[in-house]
């Protein structure tokens, strides 16, 4: 059996090139100094910056093209021309107005970039950036790979997204190290008029949020993208997570862009494509209180200029530092060797709409999940994320040298587990998360040598108690979700131990399996691979001597039990938080119903039960759980979605619910067939 | 005819690149036209191109070692057999090694520093049908295995022997099986014996003023029976088709006995063509001994022509609308940034000051005056051929056409230049050899639509592979749309580095090359347009013809040769 259980282990592990090279780079861990780029700015002139020689490098095979070249090489493209045709055709329309229709689309979203809005935009972010930030810090040897990158092959720069700063601050800072100017895939700013054409002029596009019905929309976008690809004009931008992260934590990955900017190089139109993950982790968000409104259903102020100038109050705040770090270009080239078969591409004329094979959907899924991966490998964690993660745990107030020596602890720990932590300059931990402590005050402030979270309200009903309380604690779980991409993987052992009460391997794997099955909407898994998972959180938690494990059994270790607690605790407002969710759904009767109902309903539960006390999960009032939660019902086959004319409508499986929640609760042991694998 | 021949590299034995006392490299010899001429920059070229030196250079061995051989193993019986029937033989080592090989790079370099595991043990000289059908009945009667061999000009591993083939292998040299046996002038065909060398047919079709316009590159020493084995192609296919619009009527022998058709017909319908299971069989099933083929009278008036084109995605989008109005000339190739620089290095010292001249002169025009960059231009060569006056008629169509492009005629000297490297590029991998230069050619087809992007990806491609595997120089990796159809074009790879410091530069080579043949796949290109497959391809044939159509062709050797006596392991 130890042969064949060897073997098998051996099967997995060599599941396939993509976790093999993961694998790999989770042992030789390497990362660059941070070079901070505001220093500069803050001796030298901005205007001089500004009016500055602005020659960047530029892709070796450019033939140089003004914007409007390229829009009239989309509209005049065989793949628009087709659709076009094919569209006259079924709608009986002439030709001529369906491509007059494709020009406005394609002016609505095109781009003009132009160096005097470049200049502009140059002058006044330095400005704004200025006052906003105190540091902007950028891994060096990350541009010096990029530069290199641009020159070789077209380059998709795929940066974290947690803020609209996100690719203003990524512009500049292409801007500032001499290299060309991004164009951005974005589906904001549409309603702001001035700043929109601005932003226009700076090289971004913009796409409708939804366009999934309509045809011509999507022949003139994809293609739009992919001529700026093949010609090498400049590096594509966009977001692997689609929008902004509410929640700080990485949302799992959107296909359609990602396929598209693949394309070309499927179709050997390019040699190679560059993919770029970039992480950019804020010491404090922007929006960070408007995110947490919006978890909580207060309907967020829509994006308007107008909107914009309001924001301008922020400008007199302190938001601390920014730390970018640029990965290692991926070669799009490297990652397909072996894995996709050519033939298909081979016996279809290439401008033909082809609808993905499936093993090319799978693969992009894979890249999409890599490149996250690589992005929360190179986020930065602030000393204020391990305060926030320790501060949660202990509310409503917490000893200060308690939460010192908490935070170090904590310190340690999330540096075994290869978290990259970046403590400012040697500080004393008192200094840090006291910085920490100055820059969050609007979070929690320190008493009489107590840090108390800021959730008081003079005299308020009990129902204003709860909003502001749950308030306070969105925004503080923010920070501490930073961590949790960090500490899933242990933390989901740590928490299938407990929820098992056995030491069983296989016990334990089956339970780990199932959560993270459930929470796989949640935090980024790379697809397919729960086995692999498992052994890095228990081998991040043997390292750490939280557990020992034998060849059959995991026990946790006498001064592990810490360890585990502290794990599964961090962890416990997802687990509790989905409980509720269940619960809700478990009792939910009505025959369909949509998000938009769903949402306020469960969002009505959770609260009654947190205004009588009989729940403390604040986290569930989530907007951004809810949905996943539901996702994952979804997923695993106890909610019907369905696809209606006006959206989605869900169907609940009682029973199945049930079922899950039972083995939620711990009541029922997990049995998934998966667990003969061990 | 192998005296003349070069025991260990291509062609003839007093045609070679060498370097003159004064270090300018020289083509000896008076068969071609560079003969006795001196090329100023060609050595500067080679230095700029490749990294090589005159300093270091590798030697060949002088003369096959003898011992080395492996020895030749024939059973008595059979030798008897043999005698009996008159038909010369031999067992010389030298004669068999020279039928171990084709020309690939591996082979030549075999040659020149080791031995074949295993060769031939025997060479036979049918001089006509029945001779060969006799060898094969003994072939079959003593169970043998025979690989037909005519002019040796494979690039694809085909003539190697399989190593562990344990029989006696019995190489059947169709030389001798050379005459044309008629001509049918009001049917313009003519059925002439399978050995016939290209030039020879020409040669003697001449003689009664007629051609079959059939020229391959190699056309000096590969054979009508080799060109119809592998589904060959000439270079001035546009006019006179391809090896399979020129084959009337084939006769081979097979183990099953003897397959041809019963009349000699412009085209029927009668099931599958049979031409096609023998055309590119590249030998697995039997021996081609005659071959009815189309001819021509020869052309009133022949003229070369080149047209510039300010760089190579122009020049491509000329080619295709040429393509499209179906006026291509007999041949129309065009050579990108590299490879016209490597036919400039191989021009002759100009012998007045006028010419040279007048070569500034037209340089500074098309650089300064039409502001082509000089190393982004690209030159396609041209071969008209037929009346005169239609001839000069069709020039102007296709020189009009070129206009539109950007194109510039560049005369006559550049065209016929071009064509003449496609001659003499064989004995520059010789020379190139002595000097730590390793290189070779392949080609493939493609869609005209895919055409620039398989030609920026396979060179790309090599030259990384190259920097990958440690090749310390950049390799010359250049290429050439060689051929036009109305669907797609021919393209045409040279590929060469200095290996200095590489350990197993043929290894090296080989993981290159496949890497290159990996890109072809993958942007749409065939596995061979007229190379064929041998056993150096072999290994996408599934790929390329799906698992049915492999079974397909299996089916038929099975019951063609079902005891595989043509076990060349060619194809299959």
């Amino acid at each position: 059996t130890v042969a064949k259980q060897t073997t098998e282990w051996l099967e997995t592990a060599s599941h396939s090139l993509f976790v093999c090279s993961q694998q790999k780079e989770l042992t030789s861990k390497k990362r660059d100094e941070f070079e901070d780029i505001l220093e500069e700015r803050r001796l030298s002139s901005d205007l001089r910056y500004a009016m500055k020689c602005y020659t960047p490098v530029i892709y070796k095979g450019l033939s140089p093209c003004k914007p409007n070249d390229i829009k009239s090489a989309v509209l005049q493209s065989e793949q628009v021309q087709y659709v076009i045709k094919q569209l006259a055709k079924e709608v009986g329309e002439s030709p001529d107005i369906i491509q007059e229709e494709a020009t406005e689309i394609l002016d609505e979203m095109g781009h003009s970039m132009q160096l005097g809005a470049v200049r502009f935009f140059a002058f006044t972010l330095s400005k704004i950036f200025k006052r906003l930030f105190q540091r902007v810090c950028v891994n060096e040897e990350g541009m010096q790979r990029l530069q290199h990158a641009i020159q070789e092959h077209p380059v998709v720069l795929l940066p974290s997204h947690r803020s609209y700063v996100d690719f203003l601050m990524l512009s500049y800072l292409l801007y500032t190290y001499d290299l060309a100017l991004p164009v951005i895939a974005a589906g904001i700013f549409l309603g702001m008029k001035i700043v929109g054409e601005l932003l226009r002029r700076a090289g971004a596009f913009f796409m409708r949020r939804s366009f999934g019905g309509n045809r011509l929309y999507w022949a003139v976008f994809a293609e739009y993208v992919k001529t700026m690809l093949r010609s090498g004009y400049a590096p594509i931008e966009f977001f692997l997570e689609g929008t902004r992260s509410r929640t700080a934590k990485t949302l799992t990955p959107k296909f359609g862009l990602l396929s598209i900017v693949m394309e070309p190089f499927f179709k050997r139109e390019v040699f190679d494509t560059y993919l770029v993950p970039i992480s950019i982790s804020y010491e404090r968000i922007l929006e960070e209180s408007l995110y947490a409104y919006e978890l909580l259903g207060v309907p967020k102020p829509k994006e308007s200029t107008s909107g914009l100038l309001k924001a301008r109050r922020i400008l007199s705040d302190n938001f601390g530092t920014i730390h970018i770090y640029v990965g290692q270009p991926v070669s799009l080239r490297t990652l397909a060797s072996g894995r996709i078969s050519r033939c298909p591409y081979n016996l279809v004329p290439r401008h033909l709409p082809q609808k993905p094979s499936e093993d090319i959907q799978e693969f992009v899924s894979d890249v999409a999940y890599k490149m996250e991966l690589l992005q929360i490998e190179n986020m930065v964690l602030s000393p204020w994320v391990l305060v926030a993660a320790v501060l949660l745990q202990n509310l409503p107030a917490m000893d200060f040298e308690l939460l010192l020596e908490k935070t170090l602890w904590l310190k340690g720990l999330t540096q075994i587990f290869g978290g990259f932590i970046e403590w400012p300059d040697n500080l004393c931990a008192k200094k840090a998360v006291l910085s920490g402590l100055t820059l969050h005050s609007n979070i929690a402030h320190l008493v009489d040598g107590q840090v108390v979270l800021n959730d008081r309200v003079e005299d308020g009903a009990i129902g204003e108690i709860v909003f502001k309380r749950a308030l306070a604690i969105l925004m503080c779980a923010t920070y501490r979700n930073q961590l949790l991409n960090v500490f899933v993987r242990p933390s989901l052992v740590a928490v299938a131990l407990q929820m098992t009460h056995s030491f069983r391997k296989e016990e334990v794997y089956s339970c780990f399996s199932f959560l993270r099955d459930v929470f796989s909407d949640e935090f980024i898994f790379f697809p397919g691979i729960s086995l692999k998972d498992f052994e890095e959180g228990c081998f991040l938690l043997t390292k750490c001597d939280a557990i020992q494990t034998s060849q059959q059994e995991i026990y946790p270790t006498d001064k592990g039990s810490v360890i585990v607690s502290f794990l599964s605790a961090v962890f416990r407002p997802f687990v509790e938080g989905y409980q509720l969710i269940f619960r809700y759904l478990s009792k939910e009767t009505r025959e369909a119903f949509t998000e938009k109902q769903f949402i306020p309903g469960v969002r009505n539960f959770v609260f009654q039960l947190l205004e009588k006390g009989n729940t403390q999960c604040y986290e569930a009032l989530s907007s951004d759980m809810q949905k996943n939660a539901l996702a994952a019902l979804v997923q695993l086959g106890a909610v019907k979605k369905k696809k209606m004319s006006n959206g989605f409508t869900y169907n609940v499986n009682q029973e199945a619910v049930n079922k899950i929640l039972d083995m939620f609760d711990a009541r029922v042991p997990v049995q998934k067939p998966v667990a003969a694998r061990l | 005819r192998q005296e003349l021949l070069k025991w260990n590299g291509w062609g003839y034995n007093d045609s070679k690149f060498i370097f003159n006392k004064k270090g300018q490299a020289e083509f000896t010899g008076k068969r071609y036209r560079l003969g006795g001429m001196v090329l100023p920059t060609f050595k500067e070229w080679i230095e700029k191109t490749f990294g090589a030196s005159l300093e270091h250079k590798t030697t060949s061995r002088a003369s096959l070692n003898v011992n080395d051989v492996p020895p030749s193993i024939v059973n008595e019986e059979f030798l008897q057999d043999l005698r009996a029937t008159e038909i010369s033989y031999s067992q010389d080592a030298e004669d068999r090694v020279f039928r171990a090989h084709g020309h690939c790079l591996h082979e030549i370099f075999v040659l020149r520093e080791g031995m074949f595991k295993r060769i031939p043990d025997i060479v036979v000289w049918p001089v006509c049908h029945e001779d060969v059908v006799k060898i094969v009945e003994l072939a079959c009667k003593h169970n043998l295995c025979i690989i037909p061999f005519g002019g040796g000009t494979s690039v694809s591993s085909a003539l190697e022997c399989p190593e562990e083939e344990k029989r006696t292998i019995v190489s059947l040299d169709t030389s001798q099986m050379n005459r044309i046996l008629w001509i049918d002038e009001k049917n313009l065909t003519a059925c002439v014996e399978a050995g016939i060398v290209g030039q020879d047919l020409e040669k003697q079709l001449a003689e009664s003023g007629f051609c079959t316009g059939h020229e391959p590159d190699s056309m000096e020493f590969s054979s009508l029976g080799g060109w119809v084995a592998t589904r060959a192609s000439g270079m001035k296919k546009n006019i006179y088709g391809n090896i399979e619009d020129l084959v009337i009527h084939i006769k081979m022998v097979t183990p099953r006995g003897i397959v041809e058709k019963n009349c000699q017909v412009p085209r029927m319908s009668t099931g599958p063509d049979i031409h096609h299971f023998i055309m590119g069989s590249e030998g697995t099933l039997g021996v081609i001994t005659e071959v009815t083929i189309k001819i021509r009278p020869v052309p009133e008036y022949q003229k070369y022509g080149s047209v510039v084109f300010p760089n190579f995605e122009r020049g491509v989008a000329c080619l295709r609308e040429v393509a499209k109005q179906r006026c291509a000339p007999a041949s129309i190739r065009l050579v990108d940034n590299a490879q016209f620089q490597f036919g400039h290095a191989l021009k002759p010292q100009v012998a007045s000051i006028f010419t040279s001249f007048l070569d500034g002169l037209k340089k500074f025009y098309i650089t300064k005056f039409k502001g082509f960059d000089p190393n982004v231009l690209c030159v396609a060569t041209l071969l008209f051929e037929g009346d005169r006056e239609k001839v000069l008629q069709h020039e102007k169509q296709v020189y009009d056409i070129a206009t539109k492009f950007g194109g510039l005629a560049a005369g006559e000297d550049n065209g016929q230049r071009g064509y003449m490297l496609t001659f003499v590029i064989a004995y520059i991998r010789d020379l190139g050899l002595d000097y730590y230069v390793i290189g070779e050619s392949f080609e493939t087809s493609v869609p005209w639509d895919r055409v620039l992007d398989l030609c920026r990806n396979v060179k790309e491609r090599i030259v990384r592979e190259c920097k990958e595997k440690g090749v310390q120089f950049a390799p010359l990796s250049t290429c050439r749309v060689t051929q036009t159809y109305d669907a797609g074009a021919c393209v045409y790879f040279y590929f060469a580095f200095n290996y200095r410091g590489i350990s197993d530069p043929i290894h090296v080579y080989e993981q290159i090359e496949r890497a290159a043949r990996e890109e072809i796949l993958a942007n749409g290109g065939s596995l061979s347009h007229h190379h064929g497959v041998g056993k150096l391809r072999k290994h996408w044939m599934k790929e390329s013809i799906s698992d049915v159509g492999l079974g397909m062709l299996r089916s038929v050797k099975e019951y063609v040769d079902p005891n595989n006596i043509f076990g060349n392991k060619n194809l299959l």
